[in-house]
C-alpha cells in the first residue's frame, strides 16, 4: 500500500488522538496527586487509592454495578443474538418493520426518554425499583447493541457453510449448533463485552430505574462529582479505565496474535 | 487473502419465494421462537413504556405514590379503564406551550445539537480521512485507538473536562503561564463547554462511520480524477466527499439524535445557566417530582426526534442491503 | 442424429433404449418471484455418468443443482432419483452430496473433522469413521494435512478437502458446483484429470455445473447446454462440437462461421445452399431440409483452408481479401473478408516451421472447405 500518507493526514490523526486521549491522561495523572486540589500538582501519592478502598459506599456500588453488568450483558447477548438471527434470516414476517425499528431506535434514543419510560413501566406493573429493574432496563438497552454487532457478522456469513452441513446430513438444529454458532461466536463475544461496558457506563437509565440499595458506580460517582471534583473520584475513574483498557487490550492482542498466526499459516500454505 | 475471496464468491440465489432450505432451517430449530422472544421483550420493555409515557403525560400531578392521578389501575376492568380515560386531559401540553422556558429549552437543544454535529463533523472528517489513508498495517491499531475511549466511561470522560476547563483549571493555568491571556477564561458552565463536551464525547461515533466509508473508497478514483485534470481540492469535493456521504449522514445522525436529549454533558459542563431539554426533563422528574409534566416533555422530545430516528433507520437498512 | 460415438470409453447408456434413467428432471420449472430460473425442463442422467451442465452465468444451471441437492424445491414438475420422487425430502436426508463453489469448508474444524462431519451425522462407529477419513485423505493426497484448519491450506488443497468431504459418504450422486472455478489455469487442468480418475475409480455419478466449455468438454460423458432455463442440447462433447443442434449451441461452444442462406437443390442429404451474392455452398449434411428452407450453414474455423490461389480440386471456394492475421504459435488464425463483406475466420495448424504459401495483409485469398466439413442448422 503506497498511497501517500501526507503530512496533513498524519497531523490530523495525531491531533485527533491527542484530543481524544489528553483528558483521560490528565485524569489519570492527577489521581496520583498528593494535593487535595485536583488541578494543582503537589507530588506523587497513592493515598487516594487507599482511601478509595475504605469508602464503603463506593465499594458497594462497584459490587452492584458488577452484578448488574454481568447478568444484563449475558441475557442481552442471548436476546440480541436471537434478534440478529430474526433480522437476517427472516426477510419477511408480520411486523418486521416494527421489529427492526425497535432494535435500532434504542441505539440513538436519548437516555432520558428510555429511562423515564422504563421507570413508568415498572411503576405501572408494580415492580419495586432495585437491582432487578436496573438489570431489566440494561438488558433492553444493550440487547440492541448486541443485535447490531451480531447482525453485521451474520450478513457476511457464508450460507453455503450451512448448506454444506445439511448436505452432509446434519439436521437444521445440529447445523445451527455445530456450524452457525461456533462461526459467529467471536461476534457474540464482542457483543457481550460491549453490553457489559455499556451497562458499567450507564448513569441516566440507572438513575431512573434504580431504587434504594441499588446505587450503581456511575450514580455514586455522579453524586460525588456534583459535590466537587476530588482526587478520590479521579482514582476511582482511573481504576475503571484501567480495568476496561486492560480487558480491551488483552482481547485485541489475542486477536492480533491469532491474525498474525493465521497469516503465517496462509503464507506457509502458499509455499507448499 | 484468498480465503476472503473464496467466501465472498458464493453468490447463490438464496432469496426464494418458495420454501427455501433456510426458511426450513429457521423454522425447524426455533418454531419461530427466534423472532418471538426478542420481539415480545422489546414490545414489553420498549414500545409499551412509550404508551405509558403518553398516557401519564395526560394525567395530573398528585401528592401520592405514584405521584400522578389517575393511577394506572387494571383492576377496574374495561369500564374502569374508560372512566380513567375521561380524567385525562391536555393540561400538561398547554402548560408546556405557555411557559417559554420549555420552548426555549427545545429550541436551544436542537440548535446546540446541530452546531455540535457540524463541529464534530469538521473535527472528525480529517481524522477519519487521515486514518483511511494510513498504511494498511497500522489502520487496525488506529481503529482500536478510536474505539478505546468509547469503552471507557462516558461520565468519566465528561468529568475529566471539568478539571481542564474550570477557571483555575489546567487550560487556564497553561494559557496564563504562557502569557497568552492575563485573565482566566470562563469556559466551564457556558455553552462553549457544552460544545466541547459533545464534540469530545461523540467524536468516535462520527469518526467510525466516516472511516468505514472512506476506507472502502478506491484511492485510484482520486488518481483517475487527477489524471483527467482535476486539481486535488476539486477532486476531494467531486469524488471523495460524495462517496463518503453515507458515512457523513450516519455519523451526523448518530451524534445529533442523542445530543438533543443529552443530560450528563449540560449538567456537568453547562452549569445552571445553560438550558437543554434533557436536563429540564431530569429536573422536572427528580427535582419537582412532576411525573406527568416530564412525561409530556419526553413525548414532545420524541416527536421532535422521530424524523431523524426514521432517517437513521433507513440509512441503517440501506447500509445493510449494500453489505449483503 | 447420427452419433459420433464416445471417444473416451465404451459407455453410452443414453443410446440404449432399455437403460434405466438414474436422475430424471420431469418438466421442472423454478421461479424466484417473477424470474423464471428453470423453465419446464426435462433431462435424464444415467448411473455412473459424468454429466456436465454448461451455460453462461444466470442460465439456471446452478438452480438445477440446488434443486437436486434439496436447497430449493421446484415450483412445478418433479425430480426423480433412482425412481424415487425427491419432493419434500430435505437436503440432509438425500443420498446426494455437493461440492460447493466456495468449498464451504467449516473454518473452525480441522481437515479430518471436515471430512468426518458427514459420517458423524450418520452415526457411523468411530473406528469406521477414522478408517474412512484416512482413506479419503489418502485419496486426495492430504495425509499430512489432517490436523490443519482450512485457512492453513492453499487453494488447491482446500479444493481437495472439499472433494474428499463430499465423497466420504459415498453418495449416490456427487454434485459439483464450478469445482475448479477458483483454481488457476495450470492446477485446473491437472485437477480435471484427477476428477475423472476419481469418478471412474469410485464408480459414482457426477453432475458438474460449469461455465467453462473446455472443462465440460474434457471431463464429461455428456454435456447439457443450458440457456435461459432451458436445455438447448444434450450430447457428447464431440457431438456438441461437430454436430451442434442449433445456432445457439454452434455459437456457444467454440468458434464458428455462419452463412445464412436457402436450400437451392437437395437430394439425400446433399444440397446446395444459396448464400446470396453469388455464393453457393455445397454440403453433404443438409439432412431432411427441403428446397426453399431458410438455413444457417455453420463451419468451424479449423475446417477452412486459406490459400493464395484457388485450389483446383475444391468444391467450395470463395474469394476474398486477407483482413487480419493472428499468429498464435501452434496455429495461425486468418480473417478473410469476402467480397460481400462477410468476414470468415479460418485457422491453420502450423505443422511446418515456415509456411510455403505466405499470405499477408490485404492479399487476395481463397477460402475453401469440403462438402462434409460444415453443418446445416434450421433452428
Amino acid at each position: 500500500m503506497n498511497t501517500t500518507w501526507s503530512r496533513f493526514n498524519i497531523t490530523s490523526v495525531v491531533l485527533g488522538f491527542a484530543f481524544l486521549y489528553l483528558p483521560i491522561v490528565l485524569l489519570i495523572v492527577f489521581s496520583f496527586n498528593e494535593s487535595k486540589l485536583v488541578t494543582v500538582w503537589g507530588g506523587f501519592s497513592t493515598k487516594w487509592y487507599v482511601s478509595l478502598f475504605h469508602n464503603q459506599g463506593l465499594m458497594d456500588a462497584t459490587w452492584v454495578t458488577a452484578r448488574v453488568g454481568l447478568i444484563s450483558a449475558t441475557v442481552a447477548t442471548v436476546l440480541g443474538t436471537l434478534a440478529a438471527l430474526a433480522l437476517t434470516r427472516y426477510t419477511r414476517f408480520k411486523g418486521r418493520v416494527l421489529f427492526s425499528g425497535m432494535v435500532f431506535a434504542p441505539l440513538v434514543m436519548p437516555e432520558v426518554i428510555t429511562g423515564l419510560s422504563l421507570l413508568l413501566l415498572f411503576v405501572a406493573v408494580g415492580l419495586n425499583r432495585g437491582i432487578l429493574t436496573v438489570t431489566l432496563a440494561h438488558i433492553t438497552l444493550t440487547m440492541c447493541f448486541v443485535a447490531v454487532v451480531v447482525q453485521s457478522r451474520l450478513i457476511t456469513f457464508d450460507r453455503s457453510l450451512e448448506e454444506a452441513a445439511m448436505d452432509l446430513g446434519a439436521t437444521p438444529v445440529k447445523t445451527f449448533f455445530q456450524i452457525t454458532l461456533p462461526v459467529i461466536m467471536p461476534a457474540i463475544v464482542s457483543g457481550w463485552m460491549l453490553a457489559f461496558t455499556l451497562s458499567l457506563d450507564d448513569l441516566v437509565i440507572a438513575s431512573f430505574t434504580s431504587g434504594p440499595g441499588a446505587t450503581t458506580l456511575p450514580m455514586k460517582i455522579y453524586s460525588q462529582v456534583r459535590l466537587g471534583v476530588t482526587p478520590e473520584i479521579n482514582a476511582a475513574c482511573t481504576i475503571l479505565i484501567a480495568v476496561v483498557a486492560i480487558g480491551v487490550i488483552i482481547a485485541s492482542l489475542a486477536n492480533k496474535r491469532r491474525e498474525v498466526q493465521r497469516q503465517l499459516d496462509e503464507q506457509a500454505a502458499q509455499r507448499g | 487473502m484468498s480465503s476472503a475471496a473464496v467466501t465472498t464468491a458464493s453468490a447463490s440465489p438464496a432469496t426464494s419465494t418458495g420454501k427455501s432450505v433456510h426458511a426450513r432451517l429457521g423454522a425447524a430449530f426455533s418454531g419461530r421462537l427466534v423472532i418471538i422472544i426478542p420481539y415480545v421483550w422489546l414490545l414489553f420493555f420498549f414500545l409499551i413504556p412509550f404508551v405509558i409515557v403518553f398516557k401519564i403525560s395526560l394525567s395530573q400531578t398528585a401528592i401520592a405514590i405514584p405521584p400522578y392521578t389517575p393511577a394506572l389501575d387494571i383492576s377496574g376492568g374495561f369500564s374502569g379503564f374508560l372512566a380513567q380515560l375521561k380524567q385525562l386531559n391536555l393540561d400538561n401540553y398547554t402548560w408546556l406551550t405557555q411557559d417559554a422556558l420549555y420552548f426555549n429549552a427545545y429550541v436551544t437543544s436542537v440548535i446546540i445539537a446541530a452546531i455540535s454535529t457540524v463541529l464534530t463533523l469538521l473535527v472528525g472528517y480529517p481524522i477519519a480521512y487521515g486514518m483511511a489513508r494510513a498504511p494498511a498495517t497500522i489502520r487496525p491499531t488506529l481503529l482500536m485507538l478510536v474505539i478505546l475511549p468509547f469503552w471507557t466511561s462516558f461520565l468519566i470522560r465528561v468529568y475529566a473536562w471539568i478539571g481542564i476547563l474550570k477557571p483555575e483549571g489546567l487550560l487556564n493555568q497553561l494559557l496564563l503561564a504562557t502569557g497568552v491571556i492575563h485573565q482566566p477564561l470562563i469556559i466551564l458552565n457556558t455553552y462553549t463547554a457544552i460544545f466541547i463536551g459533545i464534540v469530545y464525547s461523540y467524536l468516535p461515533f462520527m469518526v467510525l462511520p466516516l472511516y468505514s466509508a472512506l476506507e472502502k473508497m478506491d484511492y485510484s478514483l482520486i488518481e483517475a480524477a487527477k489524471d483527467l485534470g482535476c486539481p486535488p481540492t476539486s477532486a476531494f469535493w467531486k469524488i471523495t466527499f460524495p462517496l463518503s456521504l453515507p458515512g457523513v449522514i450516519a455519523g451526523c445522525l448518530l451524534v445529533f439524535i442523542p445530543a438533543v436529549g443529552e443530560f450528563v454533558i449540560p449538567d456537568l459542563l453547562g452549569g445552571s445557566q445553560t438550558l437543554m431539554i434533557g436536563k429540564t426533563l431530569w429536573n422536572e422528574f427528580f427535582g419537582n417530582r412532576d411525573w406527568p409534566l416530564s412525561s409530556a416533555v419526553a413525548v414532545i422530545l420524541l416527536l421532535l426526534l422521530i424524523v431523524p430516528i426514521m432517517l437513521f433507520q433507513r440509512a441503517q437498512a440501506r447500509a445493510q442491503e449494500m453489505d449483503r | 442424429m447420427k452419433s459420433l460415438g464416445s471417444i473416451r470409453r465404451d459407455f453410452t447408456p443414453w443410446n440404449d433404449p432399455n437403460a434405466k434413467p438414474y436422475i430424471q428432471f420431469d418438466n421442472v420449472t423454478k421461479k424466484f418471484g417473477d424470474f423464471t430460473a428453470v423453465n419446464n425442463l426435462s433431462l435424464t442422467i444415467f448411473e455412473r455418468e459424468f454429466f456436465a451442465l454448461l451455460g453462461a452465468s444466470g442460465c439456471g444451471k446452478s438452480t438445477l443443482l440446488r434443486m437436486l441437492a434439496g436447497f430449493e424445491e421446484p415450483t412445478a414438475g418433479r425430480i426423480l432419483l433412482d425412481g424415487q420422487d425427491l419432493r419434500g425430502i430435505p437436503p440432509y436426508r438425500r443420498p446426494v452430496n455437493m461440492m460447493f463453489q466456495s468449498y464451504a469448508l467449516f473454518p473452525h474444524m480441522t481437515v479430518e473433522n471436515n471430512i468426518a462431519f458427514g459420517l458423524k451425522q450418520d452415526g457411523m462407529p468411530k473406528p469406521e469413521i477414522a478408517a474412512r477419513v484416512a482413506e479419503m485423505l489418502r485419496l486426495v493426497k492430504l495425509e499430512q494435512f489432517a490436523k490443519r484448519k482450512p485457512h492453513q491450506l492453499s487453494g488447491g488443497q482446500r479444493q481437495r478437502v472439499a472433494l474428499a468431504r463430499s465423497v466420504a459418504k459415498r453418495p449416490k450422486v456427487l454434485l459439483l458446483d464450478e469445482p475448479l472455478g477458483a483454481l488457476d489455469k495450470k492446477l485446473r487442468e491437472e485437477t480435471q484429470f484427477e476428477l475423472m480418475d476419481l469418478q471412474q475409480n469410485l464408480g459414482l455419478t457426477f453432475v458438474v455445473v460449469t461455465h467453462d466449455q473446455e472443462e465440460a468438454m474434457t471431463m464429461a460423458d455428456r454435456i447439457a447446454i443450458i440457456d435461459k432455463g432451458e436445455v438447448m442440447q444434450v450430447a457428447t462433447p464431440a457431438e456438441v462440437y461437430e454436430a451442434p443442434g442449433s445456432r445457439f449451441v454452434a455459437g456457444f461452444v467454440g468458434n464458428v462461421n455462419m452463412f445464412e442462406g436457402k436450400i437451392a437443390r437437395g437430394e439425400a442429404g446433399a444440397a446446395s445452399i444459396d448464400a446470396g451474392n453469388g455464393i453457393t455452398i455445397r454440403t453433404d449434411n443438409a439432412g431432411t431440409a427441403s428446397a426453399g428452407t431458410a438455413v444457417t450453414f455453420a463451419i468451424r474455423p479449423e475446417k477452412i483452408k486459406v490459400s493464395s490461389k484457388k485450389p483446383a480440386e475444391a468444391i467450395n471456394a470463395i474469394e476474398g481479401e486477407v483482413y487480419d492475421i493472428a499468429y498464435l504459435g501452434d496455429m495461425t488464425v486468418f480473417h478473410v473478408r469476402l467480397d460481400d463483406g462477410q468476414v470468415v475466420r479460418a485457422s491453420t495448424m502450423n505443422a511446418a516451421r515456415i509456411t510455403e504459401d505466405p499470405l499477408s495483409w490485404n492479399d487476395r485469398a481463397w477460402v475453401s472447405f469440403r462438402p462434409d466439413a460444415g453443418v446445416v442448422l434450421t433452428r
